[in-house]
């Protein structure tokens, strides 16, 4: 009985749900509280700094310059490139502030509001200086560098240009010109950014416990800024209430609090408030893509030419850096299309706002609105529907190589579009419609096809020149005398589900149950060193690593039954808690054969004791698929937009535990959906945050986000070692493109163009009142 | 987001809160439900030095039916209103109003008082004051006197409310039998702050409208009773068109300041659409 493909309750659900998680703040009891001072300029010269009078100070201050004396060093990301500007990110502001938000002072009280009365009682000065604030202010002509590294204020850029491209152009029966913009929005995890830092005074060392995804690479970040050895530190996350990607980063207060921590040899906690994290966690999705698209009379895509513009903010952030927007934009663009002439350049613009840093689907869900739109708006100019505007150009013959060189594994992206166009039925939809609008109210039908790229291998990250480059994964397995097995993973799962996952994949290799399989991960003291959970990596490249390590236990648990037995190993199967001799009758539990090889390994003199082992993966990188079809109304008076059916036929390969997929997937479609209608953060034209509360910043709820319809394919691809896809990042990217061009099939009427998201009643108001159709 | 230091005080009675704002003065501020208060605290965008809770007070606690008015005390929880609270139309309005009103548990917070003395623009129950002719009473050093919701609300989170007074009740005048009534407020996420909002009540009698309330939330500093299309809809059938022209007549009437969440153009026509919308709902009720 395999344990594979079963919806198995989560073995993480029975502490969270009954509130037995540990958090960071859960384990903050008995320390000092640290808050930041913060910049309320978006851009000057700090010309000085008033503190309190010493007897006045309640706890401590610390300046860039106490931080300087100590040694400590600017977290530095880096890429290998000749377009890439390199910025020193220091931990407290010094000499400048480049964004509304940034840390310029750190305060250690006793309590958290005796912390923010201290913090009230400094004075920054500041002599400010232009701000720069939209794509538009950094690429003026007579822009302010935001830093003096960048002149032109571009920090990277990736481009290309295929010989075809203009005579493409030349040729084409349609040209389609597109101006997309999506403003910003951050990841919004439920449980903020923030540490406990605790000094042990008998080793010396520090342990950060912090809500982060890559516990082990923040320990070489924090080593590396703070000159220490890396062994002096030990970072654990433990239950982390969301990540998304944004919590991948090293951000700068946790460089001040791990040194503040060394310093003052206390147990000090720093807990970010949600205003904190609107104003200087990080950010993402300000980007705009102005993208021509040259097409055949029959449809056919010939050609992109593309400017990408990615706000990448005032930093580049550690360890991706802000080649992680605008690079995969102009990698992935071409999605699952297959054209040849390819003419794109894709910026990533500093600026005077926040960071930005990964959020999921990064580029990808921008992208993807992209092509979808090219295919959208091509058929409408042509006269031929969507859904076959698509059949006629996604690829259907695997490998396929993009014309940005990236090799496309196989999958399933028009199988999956019919698949989910057949459940949608257009037909009875179209008929609704049309009695709709007859009654005066606008019904709308989206569809978006995608290409996820998951599991990106070091191949993948070295493509971008990072400086640090992650991607394989390691994992140790241990059986213990009880036939128990411990799985140490660098992986930090943070809500995914992945300890159960991994426990059903590595049941079937060994033949126990998953409950007899404990998952370790989220701490460098005990766990291999790996890369943490993001980008849609864990289950293909930790369940990868987990396969070899469990196949290489099923492996030594052949070879001790095999000679307690007397058959040969290989006729050994595993399975139940029983290790079976082919052709006989006999077996013996898993649990004798792992006592036996701890408590009497004399008897193997040809093994060495115990049962552990390593397994090692760095894959190549693989493509999930997913067609994702919305049915929207339009409230043509109020602009107002309700999300009626939301259908996703994914394809993630190999389904490990399927109740995991689905709440991937409906979470992503709900971040999605986010971003198509919902979520903004706005700067004024000074850099001021206008949108620093959840009042202002519009997260959907439950009410908002309806029932997602998801059904399954499961195509097996040789690039995968489990035969698993990743799958973490497909509801965000493609909900958006489903949604606007539901909302534009709604509008049909009115000739209505939607350019921007999220499409907010407001915009859809104004788009209605410039549309050339008929008036209302 | 941890308040400033504040010292606390519980008063039993009206008087003794009346007391306590006469000894704190400038420093004391009264909460109520404190849903908008404690977040405001936490930001430190408020620093009252003084807090006098006035939850429990018995005496401005809960709704009573007085024949022609509801009177209200201030500290009634909006929850209170989730079922009809009356049998009569106002007590029906009413519940149909309260489910618009922020999320489940801050209904369980919130109080009638604390709303209107908070008179935000997009508060429903301030919309109701103003176009049901409420009546407020007011408690001072000088005794009790009463103020109409008319010249209660003075501009965005500002009352008739002395620094050292009270508001301990209001009173609600009943809608007579046979009146339908109709709300429609449009926000971007259910629970949110409404970008505008319209309350209806029309006497209908064979398709002819004989008389009707209207008013107009979220659009502008304070809501706003607009007798002047009363007196137009009083007469007219009760249709689609009639309603839809009274709207097209109120946007021309009101001038929104736009925000993030919309602009004064934007604003302006769903003022027109949120009328449109409570009239309609006011006639099918009424029918």
């Amino acid at each position: 009985m395999s344990w594979i493909g079963r919806t198995l309750p989560r073995l993480e659900d029975p502490a969270l749900l009954r509130g037995l998680g540990r958090y960071f703040a859960d384990l903050a009891r008995g320390a000092q509280a640290v808050k930041f001072v913060r910049s309320p300029m978006a851009a000057g010269v700090i010309t000085g700094i008033d503190l309190p009078d010493p007897e006045d100070i309640r706890g401590h201050i610390f300046l860039a310059r106490d931080l300087e004396a100590g040694g400590v060093r600017p977290v530095q990301a880096v890429l290998d490139r000749p377009d890439y500007r390199r910025v020193p990110h220091p931990a407290l502001a010094g000499a400048r502030v480049v964004f509304t938000g940034q840390a310029v002072a750190m305060v250690v009280a006793e309590t958290e509001a005796l912390a923010e009365d201290l913090a009230e009682q400094v004075f920054v000065d500041i002599e400010p200086e232009d701000p720069v604030i939209s794509i538009g202010d950094a690429l003026a002509e007579d822009a302010r560098p935001v830093h003096p590294e960048t002149p032109g204020n571009v920090m990277v850029e990736g481009a290309m240009r295929t010989p075809g491209v203009d005579q493409a152009f030349t040729d084409a029966a349609c040209v389609v010109e597109l101006n997309l913009r999506s403003q910003r929005q951050t990841a919004m995890p439920m449980e903020g950014r923030g540490g406990v830092a605790d000094y042990d005074a008998a080793s010396g060392r520090v342990t950060l416990y912090a809500s982060v995804q890559m516990p082990h690479m923040l320990r070489t970040g924090l080593a590396d800024a703070l000159a220490i050895d890396e062994g002096l530190l030990r970072v654990v996350a433990p239950d982390v209430g969301g990540g998304f990607g944004s919590k991948m980063a090293l951000f700068p207060e946790y460089v001040a609090l791990v040194w503040a921590c060394f310093r003052l040899k206390r147990k000090l906690a720093w807990i970010e408030d949600r205003r904190e994290n609107f104003l200087a966690g990080s950010h993402s999705r300000d980007q705009i893509f102005s993208v021509k698209g040259a097409f055949s009379a029959e449809g056919r895509l010939l050609a992109i030419d593309g400017d990408l513009r990615s706000n990448v903010g005032a930093y580049s952030c550690y360890p991706v850096t802000c080649g992680v927007e605008p690079l995969m934009a102009f990698a992935e663009l071409p999605g699952p299309y297959d054209f040849a002439h390819y003419g794109v350049r894709s910026r990533g613009i500093t600026s005077n706002t926040a960071m930005m840093a990964p959020y999921r689907g990064v580029a990808r869900p921008m992208l993807t609105l992209t092509m979808e739109q090219l295919m959208d708006r091509a058929g409408a100019k042509l006269g031929i529907d969507p859904v076959e505007m698509r059949r006629r150009n996604l690829v259907t013959k695997f490998p396929h190589t993009s014309p940005t060189g990236l090799v496309f594994d196989e999958a399933s992206y028009l199988e999956a579009m019919e698949a989910a166009v057949k459940i949608a039925d257009y037909p009875a939809f179209r008929a609704r419609q049309a009695e709709a609008r007859a009654g005066g109210r606008y019904l709308g039908i989206g569809l978006a096809v995608f290409s996820e790229r998951t599991g990106y291998g070091t191949p993948a990250f070295a493509a971008r020149k990072m400086a640090i480059v992650p991607g394989y994964e390691s994992v140790d397995c241990e059986m213990g005398p009880s036939g128990q097995v411990t799985l140490r993973i660098g992986a930090s799962p943070h809500g995914q589900g992945l300890k159960t996952a991994l426990a059903q994949l590595v049941a079937d290799r060994i033949g126990i149950a998953p409950d007899q399989i404990r998952v370790i991960a989220g701490d460098t003291d005990a766990t291999p060193y790996g890369w943490g959970s993001f980008a849609s990596r864990s289950m293909v490249i930790a369940g990868g690593a987990s396969q070899f390590a469990a196949d290489k236990v099923a492996d030594k648990l052949r070879r001790i039954a095999g000679q307690l037995m007397e058959v040969p190993p290989e006729t050994i199967t595993l399975g139940d808690g029983l290790a079976m001799a082919a052709g006989t009758n006999r077996s013996l539990p898993i649990g004798d054969l792992a006592r036996a090889i701890h408590s009497q390994s004399h008897r193997f003199p040809e093994m060495e004791p115990g049962i552990r082992t390593q397994g090692f993966y760095d894959p190549p990188g693989t493509f999930s698929n997913a067609a994702h079809i919305c049915e929207v109304e339009v409230d043509t008076q109020t602009g107002g937009v309700r999300i009626d059916r939301f259908l996703v036929v994914e394809d993630a390969g190999l389904l490990i535990n399927p109740m995991i997929v689905d709440g991937q997937i409906a979470g992503g479609v709900a971040q999605g959906i986010a971003n198509a209608l919902y979520e903004e953060l706005i700067y004024d034209e000074y850099g001021t945050l206008l949108t620093s509360s959840l009042a202002d910043y519009l997260p959907p709820t439950c009410a908002e986000i309806p029932p997602i319809e998801i059904h399954h394919m499961e195509t097996l691809s040789p690039e995968t070692v489990t035969g698993a896809k990743g799958v973490g990042e497909g509801g965000t990217i493609g909900a958006p493109a489903a949604v606007v061009s539901a909302i534009m099939d709604a509008l049909a009427p009115f000739g209505v163009e939607i350019n921007t998201i999220p499409a907010t009643p407001d915009r859809i108001r104004a788009a209605l009142r410039e549309a050339k159709g008929p008036a209302r | 987001m941890k308040p400033a230091s504040f010292s606390y005080h519980k008063p039993g009675s009206v008087s003794a809160a009346l007391a306590l704002l006469a000894q704190f003065g400038e420093e004391g501020k009264i909460i109520a439900g404190g849903q908008s208060l404690v977040p405001s605290m936490n930001f430190r965008l408020a620093r009252p030095e003084t807090l006098i809770d006035i939850n429990h007070i018995a005496e401005i606690q809960g709704v009573s039916d007085q024949g022609d008015h509801l009177e209200i005390g201030a500290v009634t929880r909006h929850a209170t209103f989730h079922h009809p609270v009356s049998p009569c139309p106002l007590g029906r309005m009413l519940t149909k109003v309260v489910a618009n009103i922020a999320h489940y548990p801050i209904r369980q917070r919130g109080t009638f008082g604390g709303s209107l003395s908070h008179a935000d623009p997009a508060s429903e129950w301030c919309l109701v004051a103003v176009t049901m002719g409420a009546e407020m009473e007011i408690h001072g050093p000088a005794g009790a006197r009463r103020v109409p919701a008319a010249q209660f609300f003075r501009g965005t989170f500002t009352t008739a409310v002395g620094r050292d007074e009270l508001l301990a009740r209001i009173r609600l005048p009943k809608l007579p039998e046979g009146w339908g009534t109709g709300f429609y407020e449009f926000s971007r996420r259910k629970g949110d702050f409404a970008l505008a909002m319209a309350l209806a009540a029309l006497k209908v009698e064979g398709g002819t409208i004989r008389a009707a309330r209207l008013g107009l939330g979220a659009v502008g500093a304070h809501p706003q009773r607009l007798e002047a299309l009363e007196a137009e809809l009083t007469g007219q059938p009760a249709t689609p068109q009639t309603f839809a022209a009274i709207g097209a007549r109120a946007q021309t009437m009101v001038t929104p300041s736009g925000d993030i969440h919309g602009s004064a153009e934007y604003r302006r026509e769903l003022a027109a659409t949120v009328i449109a919308r409570a009239l309609t709902r006011a006639a099918e009720d009424a029918a």
